[in-house]
């Protein structure tokens, strides 16, 4: 039987919860066993396969256009979703930012703050996506599994990926709900 | 035909951005660009918070190095509060950050840059990556993850956790360190040190192979800047900021309360990364680099033995002058990563480290404070200033990515002009251009606190901006 394939990605978060996925240390090799590891932020793919994964992963919430994009791509492109993290469950610190919406803080960043030049300007290139509220997955597309946690615990981490990797359902239930 | 090249997202790098690259008729480079495509506004959205929920707060903008930030955060609140910590608690501190600048710097040399270096530029991109890595050397692979546990250890024995950890407080830290624990710590440091050895040993091979691209690779005059000891030794915790000029000659040397009168950050409207530099000499001229080749250049010496022997032969390669090389980023990083191991082991042998006397309460609230650490990627400076009741009412954040946008600018657009020909863009070709950005090892959740991401794609596009053809890499 062909390995599971499993790709992620980060959008609205800080990289944390990558980085606590690296922190199951020897264990990521029993992943890299266990499954095919496609397109991440730390390898060299740029997005899932087109002809589809069977778990995608994504860390962070969705605060742009460019993210609405990857978050769509990840939905269609993967049988399994899920969301890791706070940021990606339900918007996280990074959803402070609803508070003073998105012009107040471009408005502080480009243009009031102290070191800026005088005369600057908030950022406009058509390259760039345009900011949005930001959201949790959930809102904008169907997730799967949710796991809570800023970061989710490496262990947490560890027992969703084995699980949905051997084909089974992971339960976060009772300790795997503790974190700290 | 004009074409547009873009790259996105760039790969094994911290964040979200894209390359693009505009190409003229004959299939030479015009020029290219790094737009760095994510913005989440912590500075104004941390305004009404208190000051004392910073250091749990601002470490969400990167969890690469939250470590940075929780302590810029805390070292901020000293100011504000005017509560100098009891000398301890500066050591436990500057211990939690070292434990950080050995994993980050671990991890971007072997799992991040590595398989540039280890399995070639040109390597398919399927095996171009960590796990490739794996296949190709699992012994060091294992050590490599190994060294990033024993600095992420270092962090939770302190913090609780490793990502995010509680322990900085305005003051001092809320904890102890335990005899056992210290203990602990110095057993891995051998083995750390040893790892951080062979990390050294293949730089120096592939140097010696690759002196070529080396030479050709995003080498370039800057200024120079980070914090410095009193003797001009490496400092990454605490001290003066020292700025180089391209030649070696020092510009300047101040406390960062005084930040304002010497950097200014200035905006493009292509990207949400902002661009500082050294106010007196103006935009662009007054640029500069920071990290570890910045840091390196701007030292005389390193107060641990091993680490100043290796300094040695890097202030040779060029005769004593500021190393220029932007692959050089990489060799630096690694002789940082040994004086954090040894470092580690000076301040677990340290008279004090074990003290109770963590946390000094008394305060001469001042309202104001600037909090600045070398975190992993270069200086880093969190400002804040609050009011009576410790509301905060305006934050100003400069990263440690963001002082070196204009250089990784440069490096794609230089790399890009001498790699990438036309008509046949070949995917290694690319992958040197995202090397570029690499090196400067980018945290662009930091730069963009402000930002995320890192994509790269290729559009070609025609010379009235008409998109032509779209390479990606998926
Ligand atoms: S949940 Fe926490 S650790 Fe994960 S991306 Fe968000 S801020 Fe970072």
């Amino acid at each position: 039987m062909a390995k599971p394939k499993i790709a992620s990605d980060w959008m609205c978060g800080c990289a944390g919860c990558h980085m606590s996925l690296l922190d199951m240390d020897e264990r990521i090799l029993k992943i890299a066993e266990m499954a095919d590891l496609r397109s991440t932020p730390i390898t060299d793919l740029k997005h899932p396969d087109e002809s589809g994964v069977d778990v995608g992963v994504l860390e962070g919430g969705i605060n742009n256009t460019a993210s609405e994009e990857v978050a769509k791509m990840f939905r269609k492109r993967s049988k399994i979703l899920v969301a890791l993290g706070d940021c990606a469950v339900f918007g996280g610190v990074p959803a402070m930012r609803n508070f003073c919406g998105v012009e107040a803080a471009l408005q502080q960043a480009y243009v009031d703050a102290p070191s800026n030049e005088p005369g600057s300007q908030i950022p406009n290139d058509p390259e760039l996506a345009t900011m949005t509220k930001t959201r949790a997955i959930h809102e904008v597309v169907q997730v799967d599994y949710n796991v809570p946690g800023c970061p989710p615990d490496p262990d947490v981490i560890f027992y969703v990926l084995s699980e949905l990797a051997q084909g089974r359902k992971p339960e976060l239930k009772d300790e795997l709900l503790h974190w700290h | 035909m004009t074409q547009k090249i873009t790259i996105e997202p760039v790969t094994r790098i911290e964040g979200h951005a894209k390359v693009t690259i505009r190409m003229k008729e004959d299939g030479t480079v015009e020029r290219a660009f790094m737009h760095v495509n994510e913005f989440r506004g912590f500075e104004k959205f941390c305004e009404g918070r208190l000051y004392f929920e910073m250091p749990q707060i601002t470490p969400r903008i990167c969890g690469i190095c939250p470590v940075s930030h929780h302590l810029a955060a805390a070292k901020a609140g000293d100011a504000l509060t005017g509560q100098t910590p009891p000398r301890p608690a500066s050591l436990l501190r500057e211990l939690m950050h070292m434990g950080q600048i050995i994993q980050s710097h671990g991890m971007h040399f072997f799992e991040l840059a590595g398989p540039d270096l280890l399995l070639g530029f040109d390597a398919a991109p399927e095996i171009r990556n960590v796990v490739g890595l794996i296949g190709a050397n699992p012994d060091l692979t294992v050590k490599a993850v190994m060294l990033r546990k024993f600095g992420q250890e270092i962090i939770k024995t302190l913090g609780g956790r490793k990502i995010h950890p509680t322990f900085a407080v305005p003051g001092g830290v809320n904890k102890a360190l335990k005899v056992e624990e210290r203990d602990a710590i110095l057993k891995g440091v051998d083995a750390a040190i040893e790892t951080i050895q062979i990390g050294l040993q293949i730089m120096k091979d592939w140097a010696e192979k690759n002196m070529e691209d080396i030479n050709k690779f995003a080498v370039f005059q800057t200024g120079y800047f980070g914090l410095i000891t009193p003797e001009n030794g490496l400092e990454l915790y605490e001290g003066k900021v020292r700025l180089i000029d391209r030649n070696g000659a020092e510009l300047e040397r101040f406390p960062i309360a005084d930040y304002l009168d010497y950097i200014a950050e200035h905006v493009e409207p292509w990207s949400y990364l902002k661009f500082p530099y050294y106010k007196k000499m103006g935009w662009p001229e007054g640029v500069y680099r920071v990290g570890p080749l910045g840091r390196l250049n701007i030292s005389d010496k390193i107060d641990t033995p091993l680490a100043n022997e290796e300094l040695k032969v890097f202030k040779s390669l060029n005769g004593g002058k500021p190393v220029e090389n932007t692959l050089y980023y990489h060799y630096a990083r690694l002789i940082e990563a040994l004086f954090a191991a040894e470092r580690v082991r000076v301040l677990c042998e340290d008279k004090d480290i074990l003290s109770t006397d963590i946390l000094n309460t008394r305060k001469n609230y001042t309202g104001h404070g600037v909090g600045v650490i070398e975190a992993p990627r270069g200086t880093l400076i969190h400002d804040y200033t609050a009011d009576e009741h410790g509301k905060l009412t305006r934050v100003n954040l400069i990263v440690s990515t963001g002082h070196n946008n204009w250089a990784m600018t440069n490096a794609v657009d230089s790399v890009a002009k001498t790699y990438v020909k036309g008509p046949d863009v070949t995917e290694g070709m690319l992958n040197r251009v995202e090397a570029a950005i690499r090196a400067y090892d980018p945290c662009l959740s930091c730069s963009t606190h402000a930002v995320g991401q890192m994509p790269m794609i290729v559009d070609l596009v025609g010379p009235d901006g008409e998109l032509i053809k779209t390479i990606r890499r998926d």
